[in-house]
């Protein structure tokens, strides 16, 4: 409202709509009985998500040596799966924090489901540390609390106690970020709904909400300085996983890089994942209107640029490590590149490298399928590129008689499988008791860039152009709207 | 006596302006219920800006304190243990930390401060005009007492009809228990 909007961009939002249609459209995939698609989807996800609860029982009762670690690769498959979970789990914050404060109007259609991926997917992240600590119930021993060893503190110096706070405050500030956000929304579900109990729920979901002009303004500040604040957090978090590795001596993990690149990874990642999720759950929900081509390309185009981020640092990293002189660190990319392994590492190149280079072309950039394609390509890549650079670095010691062999036993490859399920179950309860898409404000975009506004605002600028005057109130309109931006 | 005559605007613009018609009649506008915020409510209303961003950075000043004075504590004074050869004092490795706990703190002050001061709960049972209003429907209520009269009302409906309000409607929450 009030700001003045090129009719060339894009609208945001498609058909013919009002506020009262925004809300039904939004609001309908809670309502009725499930579709059998849906308990079909979660049938099958719940199953595997079943299956990850057996095989972390088997591995806590037998111990954690049913995996297939040893003496020299010590981290492999568990922590691969943390990264890789926290990496796509950046996506969601960073689309509702940092656009919020580029005023990127396209994250309205996709930040809610974006943020409750994030949150399913630290969720998951956060179950790897945890397991591979062998006994989860000792999991609190990672806390500063006072013991009856002394009592004795963590080593607030490391790197692995840091990633405990960075990783406890992200999913608590997330948490809270996202749900604030769903409180407005729950209440226009809850003053839609018809039953009793329905109604009781979503008001104590909404938290008794009502919209009050005062509520509303602090509800803005809210938002505002909460982006403000995970701005920063979104980019610490994958820092301080990168540090695990960073501060260690291990050729291949010891880089001053890593930061910048683990980050560019996590987006890449993540926006992959949420254009998965997206794509899918516009199609199933009818949602095309709100999520648009517009914006799966504006998505496709950070995917185009993080994609070439990592790409770069792969070959820094490799050029630095042969310009470095440095005989174990060029051994340890030589070894990645043409070693027995080097087919992990040629997956990790043609996933994150070459893949995402199509997108250099508008016509690539809005085909659905390409991009789906495209979106589960990255995300193997990003995880064959943890893989690489935590076996790859640690299966050939120093000595070549502590070198080892790595490959997962079926406890890890289910445990791995096993969040998916996990992930997919969480994501498909949130698609069908919560709306998907931020009604409010959508709402609050619709007069700036709906498809009516467009058509508006062309019809008005037109008659400037042609010094058509005559409709005065037009003109004296437009210039209101440019001084009010 | 919790009695309101509520006017329904259908259209944000309209109601912005409707808001100043509304004053210059006199009238006091008890409160402004929308579906989303609308940009100029806030002047138009006269509401003061909000200071929760003060909750936010008191909080995260307490977060911050804690954070490295606890460290500091812990590693110089209550049990120094020398790790990988660095002093007692490593100021640097404890900024990780100290930031996190710092945004941590300030978040979670908010969250808190926001849910109070608008008296959100789990239990609220809140005066929901109409149930539109979280819909498509702006909302505006004037509050009316035993002491208004017949030609209050006609008065308030008139000022209304005036704004280009959509529907007028008198909710007695008295009628609810």
């Amino acid at each position: 409202m009030g700001s003045y909007e090129s009719p060339i961009r894009e609208p945001l939002i498609l058909g013919d709509k009002d506020y009262k249609q925004i809300t039904t459209d939004i609001v309908r995939s809670t309502q009725g009985f499930p579709p059998l698609s849906w308990v079909i989807a979660i049938s099958i996800a719940g199953g595997i998500a079943a299956f990850y609860f057996f095989c972390v029982a088997w591995t806590v009762y037998y111990g954690i040596g049913v995996w297939n670690l040893n003496k020299t690769v010590g981290w492999a498959y568990d922590i691969t799966n943390f990264v890789w979970w926290v990496g796509i789990g950046h996506a969601g914050t960073l689309i509702s924090a940092v656009l919020l404060l580029f005023r990127q109007k396209w994250r309205t259609g996709i930040n809610r489901a974006a943020e409750a991926m994030t949150i399913f997917a630290v969720i998951c992240a956060a179950q790897f540390p945890g397991i591979h600590m062998g006994r989860p119930w000792m999991a609190f021993f990672i806390f500063p609390y006072p013991n009856s060893r002394g009592p004795l503190w963590p080593n607030f110096q490391s790197p692995l106690m840091w990633d405990v706070f960075a990783i406890s405050t992200y999913f608590t500030v997330s948490l809270l970020f996202w749900y604030s956000g769903l409180l407005p929304d729950f209440g226009t579900i809850r003053d839609r709904s018809k039953g009793k109990f329905r109604k009781l729920i979503y008001n104590a979901l909404s938290f008794g909400w009502r919209g009050e002009a005062k509520h509303w303004q602090r509800f803005e500040s809210l938002s505002l300085v909460l982006a403000g604040l995970s701005t920063p957090l979104v980019l610490s978090v994958h820092t301080i996983v990168s540090f695990d590795f960073a501060t260690s001596v291990i050729p291949g993990w010891h880089t001053t890089i890593f930061p910048p690149y683990f980050v560019a990874g996590a987006i890449f990642s993540g926006f992959a994942m949420v254009l998965t999720l997206m794509l899918i759950t516009r199609k199933v929900l009818k949602l095309e209107d709100y999520i648009t081509i517009a914006h799966i390309e504006a998505m496709n185009k950070i995917i185009l640029l993080t994609g070439s981020i990592v790409g770069i640092a792969y070959i820094t990293e490799l050029w630095t490590a042969w310009y470095s002189g440095f005989i174990y660190e060029w051994f340890a990319f030589y070894n990645r590149a043409l070693g027995p392994m080097a087919w992990a590492y040629y997956i990790m190149m043609t996933c994150n490298v070459i893949s995402p280079q199509f997108f250099w072309f508008k016509k690539l950039r809005r085909n659905l399928y390409l991009t789906f394609f495209l979106s589960i390509t990255v995300n193997i890549g990003m995880w064959f590129e943890r893989f690489v650079i935590i076996v790859t670095s640690l299966y050939r010691d120093y000595i070549p008689s502590s070198w080892a062999d790595y490959y997962p036993s079926w406890v890890e490859v289910g445990i791995y499988v096993g969040t998916i399920g996990l992930f997919f179950t969480l994501f498909l309860l949130f698609a069908r008791a919560f709306p998907v898409i931020a009604i409010a404000e959508v709402k609050s975009i619709l007069k700036s860039s709906g498809s009516a506004a467009r058509v508006k605002q062309k019809a008005k600028d037109d008659a400037v152009a042609k010094g058509g005057y005559a409709e005065g109130g037009d003109l004296a309109g437009a210039h209101h709207d440019v001084k009010n931006d | 006596m919790d009695k309101y005559v509520v006017g329904l605007y259908d259209d944000e613009e309209v109601l912005l302006s409707a808001i100043k018609k509304v004053k210059q009649a006199g009238f006091h506008i008890h409160e402004v219920v929308t579906p989303f915020p609308v940009h100029g409510l806030d002047d138009a209303l006269g509401h003061k800006q909000s200071r929760l961003h003060t909750v936010g950075f008191v909080g995260g000043a307490t977060g911050f304190t804690i954070a490295i004075s606890f460290m500091i504590w812990a590693s110089v004074s209550d049990w120094p243990i020398i790790y990988g050869g660095k002093p007692y004092l490593s100021l640097p490795s404890y900024i990780p930390i100290t930031f996190e706990l710092t945004v941590l703190f300030s978040a979670i002050s908010m969250v808190v401060a926001f849910f109070i001061r608008c008296g959100l709960s789990i239990f609220a049972t809140p005066k929901i005009y109409d149930e539109r209003t979280t819909d498509y429907l702006f909302g505006m209520a004037i509050k009316v007492t035993e002491e208004t009269t017949p030609d209050d009302y006609s008065r308030i409906n008139d000022t209304f009809t005036n704004t280009g309000v959509a529907e007028i409607k008198v909710r007695d929450f008295d009628e609810d228990k």
